[in-house]
């Protein structure tokens, strides 16, 4: 069980990532540079939240077009995990690996809280540990968390499975209170909020330790 | 030659930002405003050729990086 995390310019949750990952996921978490144009063997890519580019021309847009994509582009459609946190989540929508885009907040603030979520399907590889227990609370940051796309698209989203998290109480405007989705074959999910902030009680709450751990069984699944 | 860019929020979507800008003229007396959107001009210097080409050039340039086509339209205009 491998996993990579992919560091941009910009990017600020990295090093939360890999200790995650590390204490929860797997033992074995590469840092890949953007600029790479090759992956190490990994189960998991993981693009972490942070401000890539500065979030010129478009939160992500920039990011979306590094060397690194075409092999995470790669790698998704060999069926492997991928996993966007907050500016990931914006990046895997500006490189269409997920539909839909990020838009500024309803608010246009800067929007820091935690956020309660319901878990909307528990058997996906990222939320499988959430089964029988379908609410969390794990924080946002993000000024971008807008989710928008065109009312067929969300039909879809809705009747395939492929919403994974919505909020409680909406706090950016997103359509139908999407705070997670996945792709039509479940390997790639983006999501707002950030787990990996919520995984030790001294440092607030642990309410994403149930992400990494289904990463995990998630892992540790495919290679049986 | 001169690319001009023009990238604005799709019709249908909403733009917050516009509403804001229309909230604050509406604000100041200027009552006539009923809507305002608000987008972003970028303007390219190219290398000086053929303008239908340099024109399919941009429209590419927009598909691939300048606009995201879920959300926004844009609009190329060539100057000499």
């Amino acid at each position: 069980m491998k996993a990579a995390v992919i560091v941009f310019p910009g990017s600020n949750c990295d090093r939360d990532a890999v200790c995650a990952l590390r204490n929860h996921t797997t033992r074995h978490v590469h840092r890949v540079w953007h600029r790479d144009s090759q992956l190490p063997k990994v189960d998991l890519v993981f693009i972490p939240g942070g401000f890539s580019y500065g979030d010129y021309l478009r939160s992500g847009a920039v990011a979306a077009r590094s060397p690194i994509m075409a092999a995470i582009k790669e790698h998704a459609l060999n069926g492997g995990l991928v996993a966007g946190i907050c500016n990931g989540f914006q990046i895997l929508t500006e490189a269409r690996l997920l539909p839909g885009a990020l838009m500024r907040n309803a608010g246009l603030k800067f929007v820091c809280k935690s956020a309660a979520l319901t878990v909307e399907n528990t058997k996906s590889s990222f939320t499988n540990a959430y089964f029988g227990q379908p609410t969390t609370s794990i924080p946002i940051a993000h000024h971008d968390g807008n989710y928008y796309a065109d009312n067929e698209t969300l039909d879809r989203l809705e009747g395939e499975g492929q919403v994974i998290f919505r909020y409680v109480d909406n706090p950016n405007g997103s359509a139908r209170d999407i705070a997670g989705i996945c792709n039509a074959k479940g390997n790639v999910l983006g999501m707002m909020p950030h787990p990996e902030r919520a995984i030790d009680a001294l440092t607030g709450e642990t309410g994403g330790l149930g992400f990494f751990e289904s990463l995990a069984n998630a892992m540790a699944g495919a290679r049986k | 030659m001169k690319a001009i860019v023009h990238v604005r929020p799709r019709s249908g979507v909403l733009d917050p930002q516009g509403q804001a800008v229309a909230g604050a003229l509406k604000h100041l007396g200027f009552d006539e405003v009923l809507e305002a959107r608000q987008g972003k001009v970028i303007e390219l210097v190219l290398a000086d050729g053929d303008e239908t080409k340099a024109r399919e050039r941009v429209e590419q340039m927009c598909k691939h990086l300048l606009a995201n086509t879920v959300i926004e339209d844009y609009q190329v205009s060539i100057e000499p």
